[in-house]
């Protein structure tokens, strides 16, 4: 058989065939994302201003070293990069640090790691592994499915009784979307869906009173204007008062005088967009837009169907982030914690994305790489 | 292992799903990009009022309230600036420590230091505490000499009624207080404009131009976060001053009659008998508005509702008396009208007369002999009084009676606590008492006693509408008032004649021997006066003590009878009226007629002055 019919590329061809229409993206989103910081804090620098700046001036310089490394290394230790995180999510369960009623975080000094933030790439790295080698006739084999929905179901779980309803929902998402790329029945989508719909009533049955009433608030945001609907009343308030072209840099009413709550981290799309109002937003989505691109173009001209799979994962798993963010603070559904990608604060949550970009610019650098 | 066609298919197959997916993204940026554009284009005015009405808070100040001026522009009732002393708990560093020093420096009592501990707690840590709303000048100077080491806490110049005259005219002008839930709940325009520390008008003038006097409050609009907490300030809107009110009292007639009604209870007013003008009314003993001003202190308020002598009751208008003999006039001014009787109608005086199995008797033992109008009048003598009464009716007198503006309130709504009194008549009776009239009332109606119940207000008007020769005024306290009735001016008797019959009977009394208030008369023409005694009875006189016909002081307090006097002066060309009631002072012809003699002095040397006063006003226009 043929084992590795790629040249050898040389760095030369490493920079020039590097995307730096992406890199220059995630460049940008970065930089909005601390002046963003820096609204936040009130127009000074202040902790998280600081805190934010140095963890993106450390991840993104990584993620550029991280990109180097061939594509199939990466498919090497994918299953490795899965278990490790799985691990340190059983840890978490076991001696997680405990904050504000859940448990998700791991205590490293520098750093408190949230693995499920990892496992959000994690899974997919996993997936895109498994189903690579899988030949299109044992894609709907009952083994492969049950595998496969086994490494999904398993961080899903560990991650829902932290609780975080929100990782395990993009998690499980982030996961079946490879299912679905891989060729998975559509009519298997259709049943679970429908089987979704129907145990709906009871899986709310299961939900904490918090998360029901989140439910009821979404519904409703009306029925209780201070307490509950408080956040979605206020957010769509600042979204909406931005207007046009936004109140201006550090004018944002509504977030510096703390109408605005959680606005370092689910809320920073409300406050950019009270600033810079629809313009603004606009330029956001289209950003975000473009890193989608460039990711499923890089995917498209892969060779590998690792790095294909992966590429398209991820970028559906940039789409889920960015639309439950989005859709949250415009009060289109329910408060579930879910971060925007890069602009929000939150080093776990920046250093998998970044973490997911490396490995997106290196399948792009070795395009042309096979995998066996 | 690799087989290439599965490969292709397997690309096709990740493509053609990508497609889907890539398809659903774009829909779903789409549906982002459209929420967004309705909120932040569409709505956006929606979310901008939102966002201001969160952000911008509105604080009122209290108002500056208008000033009440007598008929000569002085302030009688104004505002003076006093200081307060705030403390706002967030600055200070230990705050039982600076509120214990200002206990000290201060000499706060127990009850107010834990009223300010209680205070901070239910109220947020920027927020004010007003410790102090009416620093004295020594409190004041004290203060200001530690300020330095008292950071948080600062003194505040702010304006607060002030009632120059003290207890010269409480009852007219009432007081103000701190404004309490029923003034909001009663009034539209408290509740509209109401602070905390707002006071307001509790009885009284200040109670009736509340609205007027009010004024607009400051406004200051702060930019505020979501604790509520002042950012910065964005606008100041001054308000208005509320509205002067012009009275026609004169303050030194006023302090005179408070002066004359020294000690005793009772009643005094003085009224132009032309234009209505109040020129004085006071009510005694009266009590010091002031006290009420930052809330009266227990010892002071106990003092004043305890007093037997009823300080807080306006007996000028809410004082309900027996008429007695001041009723008279009226009486035989009906008589006349009526034609029961002329001026030649005489009647015998033995003293007493049996009648109706009841015996009627002059306040004369002996009798006055054979009496006419004007000497009965002069001599106040009863027995003529019951015989026309007798003959008129009740009916026909409760006519004339109420036509001259007894029994129904003056002020109408002006105040809150006039009283009507009550002209009794047999409808009356049927209907409150249910049992019929019966002649013997008709009789004592007839010298004021029995059902009739007139206020020293009401008995002024009558007698200056008799002094004016009859005809209808209404009686006014401000000057805006222009009281333009239809009826105003228009004339209460059917022949002018009778009016003068009447007048100069009441003359008589008062100039000639033999008069009820012959010794309280003034020779010199420029003051004469005329005037009609009386001295209502509060208790049926038993036999008994008619027989030991016992002096005033010898009588318990509250059993004496109410002396009273209304006149009016001066005679020759006849310009004000006055009304006075001592309670149980005793004989009006002994008590009440030599106040009168003092008064008409002052009012009738005023009159210059208010004349002037009057031209300058024009002048000023």
């Amino acid at each position: 058989m043929r084992t590795d019919f790629s040249q050898k590329v040389s760095f030369f061809q490493k920079l020039r065939d590097y995307d730096y229409t992406l890199l220059m993206s995630i460049l940008t989103l970065g930089v909005i994302s601390v002046f963003a910081m820096y609204s936040t804090d009130g127009g000074k620098i202040l902790f998280h201003t600081k805190s934010h700046f140095v963890k993106f001036s450390i991840f993104f310089p990584m993620m550029i070293i991280l990109s180097f490394i061939n594509i199939k290394y990466w498919h090497a230790g994918s299953y490795f990069f899965y278990l490790i995180v799985l691990g340190l999510l059983v840890w978490v369960a076991l001696y997680g640090v405990q904050a504000s009623g859940s448990k998700r975080w791991i205590n490293l000094y520098f750093l408190n790691l949230q693995p499920s933030e990892l496992m959000k790439v994690g899974v997919i790295l996993c997936l895109a592994k498994y189903f690579h080698r899988i030949r299109t006739d044992r894609t709907n084999h009952f083994s492969t499915i049950l595998i496969s929905l086994t490494i999904v179901i398993v961080p899903t779980i560990l991650v829902i009784t932290q609780p975080d309803l929100g990782t395990s929902i993009l998690i499980s998402l982030s996961g079946l979307i490879i299912l679905w790329l891989s060729g998975l029945r559509i009519k298997y989508f259709v049943y679970s869906f429908i089987l979704f719909l129907i145990s709906l009533p009871f899986a709310i049955s299961f939900l904490k009173p918090y998360q029901k009433l989140r439910i009821l608030t979404f519904i409703d945001p009306d029925r209780d204007p201070l307490g509950s609907g408080y956040q979605i009343i206020q957010s769509k308030i600042a979204v909406g008062s931005g207007g046009l072209m936004g109140k201006g840099f550090l004018k944002g009413t509504q977030s510096y005088l703390d109408f605005l709550p959680e606005k370092h981290t689910d809320f920073i799309f409300t406050l950019f967009s009270e600033e810079f109002g629809f313009v603004g937003s606009m330029f956001l989505l289209v950003l975000y837009s473009i890193i989608i691109y460039r990711i499923i173009v890089t995917g498209l001209i892969s060779r590998s169907f690792f790095s294909r799979l992966f590429c398209f994962g991820f970028a559906f798993a940039i789409f889920l982030y960015v639309t439950i963010n989005m859709s949250m603070v415009l009060g289109l559904l329910p408060i579930v914690g879910s971060p925007l990608p890069i602009m929000s604060y939150g080093g776990s949550s920046l250093l998998a994305t970044m973490i997911g970009f490396s490995i997106v610019l290196s399948a792009k650098i070795n395009h042309n790489q096979n995998i066996s | 292992m690799f087989d290439i066609s599965d490969n292709v298919k397997k690309v096709n197959l990740i493509n053609r799903r990508l497609f889907i997916i890539a398809a659903a993204k774009i829909l779903v940026f789409v549906g982002l990009s459209t929420r967004l554009y309705f909120l932040q284009v569409k709505d956006k005015k929606k979310y901008l009022t939102l966002s201001d009405k969160n952000r911008i808070r509105e604080w009122k100040l209290p108002p500056v309230r208008g000033e009440f001026k007598d008929y000569f522009g002085r302030t009688i009732a104004g505002n003076n600036e006093v200081y307060q002393l705030h403390l706002v708990p967030e600055q200070v560093e230990d705050f039982r420590h600076i509120a214990l020093r200002l206990k000290k420096i201060l000499n706060l009592s127990d009850r107010e230091f834990k009223k300010i501990l209680k205070k901070k707690k239910e109220i947020k840590p920027w927020e004010t505490i007003v410790v102090s709303d009416n620093l004295s000048w020594e409190q004041f100077s004290r203060v200001n000499s530690y300020l330095y080491e008292l950071v948080g806490v600062k003194s505040v110049l702010s304006i607060s009624r002030i009632y120059p005259y003290k207890e010269n005219f409480t009852h007219v002008l009432g007081y103000v207080s701190q404004a309490n839930e029923n003034d909001i709940f009663e009034n539209e325009d408290i509740k509209k404009k109401f602070v905390p520390g707002l006071r307001v008008g509790k009885t009284g003038l200040e109670k009736s131009f509340e609205n007027e006097l009010m004024g607009d409050n400051d406004i200051q609009r702060f930019e505020v976060n979501a604790y509520g907490k002042k950012i910065n300030q964005i606008e100041f809107k001054k308000g208005s001053k509320g509205k002067d009110i012009d009275l026609t009292l004169d303050t030194e007639i006023q302090k005179y009659c408070n002066e004359l009604l020294k000690d005793r209870a009772g009643s005094i007013c003085v009224m132009d008998i032309y234009n209505g003008d109040i020129l004085a009314m006071q009510s005694s003993p009266s009590f010091d508005p002031n006290l009420f001003l930052f809330g009266i202190n227990q010892d002071d308020w106990q003092l004043i509702r305890n007093n037997p002598l009823k300080p807080l009751v306006n007996k000028t208008i809410s004082g309900r008396y027996s008429p007695g003999s001041t009723i008279k006039p009226i009486v035989a001014l009906s008589a006349l009208e009526n034609k029961i009787i002329n001026t030649k109608f005489t009647v015998k005086c033995e003293g007493k007369k049996e009648m109706y199995g009841q015996t009627y008797h002059c306040w004369k033992k002996k009798g006055h002999g054979f009496v006419n109008l004007r000497n009965a009048m002069k001599q106040s003598c009863d027995t003529y009084f019951y015989e026309i009464a007798r003959r008129l009716g009740v009916d026909k007198l409760s006519e004339t009676a109420k036509k001259f503006g007894l029994g129904e309130k003056v002020f109408k709504d002006l105040f809150n606590n006039e009283k009507s009194g009550l002209v009794p008549n047999t409808i009356w009776k049927k209907n409150a008492l249910g049992r019929g009239w019966l002649l013997g009332e008709t009789m004592i109606t007839g010298i004021g006693q029995g059902y009739i119940q007139t206020t020293p207000i009401q008995l002024c008007l009558m007698t200056a509408q008799i002094a004016n020769g009859g005809y209808k005024i209404y009686p006014r306290l401000t000057l805006e008032d222009q009281n333009n009735f239809p009826d105003k001016y228009t004339p209460l008797f059917n022949n002018p004649n009778n009016i003068k019959i009447i007048q100069d009977s009441i003359y008589s009394s008062t100039n000639e021997v033999m008069g009820t208030s012959y010794s309280s008369r003034i020779n010199d023409l420029k003051y004469r006066f005329a005037g009609k005694t009386g001295t209502a009875q509060v208790k049926k006189i038993t036999e008994q003590e008619r027989e030991l016909d016992l002096k005033t002081s010898e009588i318990p307090y509250e059993q004496r009878d109410h002396a009273l006097y209304v006149a009016y002066g001066p005679v020759k060309s006849p310009r004000y009226a006055i009304s006075i009631i001592i309670e149980h002072g005793g004989s009006g012809g002994s008590v009440a007629a030599p106040i009168a003699k003092k008064l008409f002095k002052l009012v009738i040397d005023r009159h210059k002055d208010r004349e002037n006063a009057q031209r300058q006003k024009y002048l000023n226009i």
